[in-house]
C-alpha cells in the first residue's frame, strides 16, 4: 500500500485527489491544509506569485518530510502536493492532507509537514507588485 | 576537475545564469568552494546566506567535492 503521494506540478492542484488519496477505512479523521495566494504583503498589493523549484531535489525533500511524518505521528497516509509556475490571488500553491485513526495525530502531522516544507524544500516564490518584484525570504 | 553548478531564486538573478560549469582544484571542500564562488562572482555576497546541495542533497561545509558533482546554490527557500 502506497502511504505517501508527493507531487510538484504546473497544473492546478487537485484538492479532491489529495483527499481521495488519504481516505482509509481505518481512519477516524482527515486533516487538510490548503495554502492560498494572499493579495498583500505588509500592506503592499500583490498582483501574482511565481514559484520556481529545484524539482528533483524538492521532490526528494518532500518525500523525506512525508516519511518522517509517518514515523513521528500515528498517521495512515500523507499527500504533499505543490504547484510551480505563475499563480494568481486565491490560487493554491500547496496542499497537505493527512489521515489518522484519531484526530490529534492528523492535526499535528499536518502542521509539522507544512512548517518543515517551508524550511527545507528548495522552492522559491517571487512576489510581483505593481512597481516591481521581490524574491521572498531572500534577505532575512 | 569539472563540476556543474546550478543557481536558483535570487542567486540566478544575481549571477545572470541558471547553470555554470567550473573547473576547480581537486579536493576542494564546500567551504573552499564558497570562497571560490565569491571570487568568481562577487555579486553572490549580496545575499546574507545560502545553502549548498551536492547531487540533490544538502551538504555541510566540510564535504569534499568530486569530479562531475552537481552543486546547487540554494538561497533561503520560500515554498508553501
Amino acid at each position: 500500500m502506497q502511504r505517501t503521494s508527493i507531487k510538484i506540478t504546473s497544473e492546478k492542484l487537485d484538492l479532491n485527489a489529495c483527499y481521495a488519496f488519504v481516505e482509509d477505512d481505518s481512519c477516524g479523521g482527515i486533516s487538510v491544509f490548503v495554502g492560498t495566494v494572499r493579495n498583500d504583503t505588509e500592506g503592499k498589493e500583490v498582483k501574482k506569485l511565481d514559484f520556481s523549484t529545484y524539482k528533483p531535489m524538492a521532490l526528494k525533500e518532500m518525500q523525506k518530510i512525508a516519511d518522517l511524518a509517518l514515523e513521528k505521528f500515528d498517521v495512515k497516509k500523507v499527500a504533499v502536493h505543490h504547484a510551480e509556475g505563475e499563480l494568481q490571488i486565491r490560487d493554491i500553491p500547496v496542499i497537505i492532507a493527512v489521515s489518522s485513526k484519531h484526530r490529534k495525530a492528523a492535526f499535528l502531522a499536518c502542521e509539522f509537514i507544512i512548517d518543515t516544507l517551508k524550511e527545507t524544500v528548495p522552492i522559491w516564490k517571487k512576489e510581483h507588485f505593481s512597481d516591481g518584484e521581490v524574491w521572498v525570504n531572500a534577505h532575512p | 576537475m569539472k563540476i556543474k553548478t546550478l543557481f536558483f531564486g535570487i542567486t540566478s538573478d544575481l549571477i545572470g545564469e541558471n547553470q555554470l560549469d567550473f573547473v576547480i582544484e581537486n579536493n576542494l571542500s564546500i567551504k573552499d568552494f564558497k570562497q571560490f564562488l565569491i571570487e568568481k562572482h562577487p555579486s553572490i555576497e549580496n545575499i546574507n546566506s545560502y545553502a549548498i546541495a551536492v547531487n540533490e542533497e544538502y551538504a555541510e561545509d566540510d564535504l569534499i567535492l568530486k569530479e562531475n558533482d552537481v552543486v546547487a546554490i540554494i538561497p533561503p527557500v520560500s515554498g508553501g
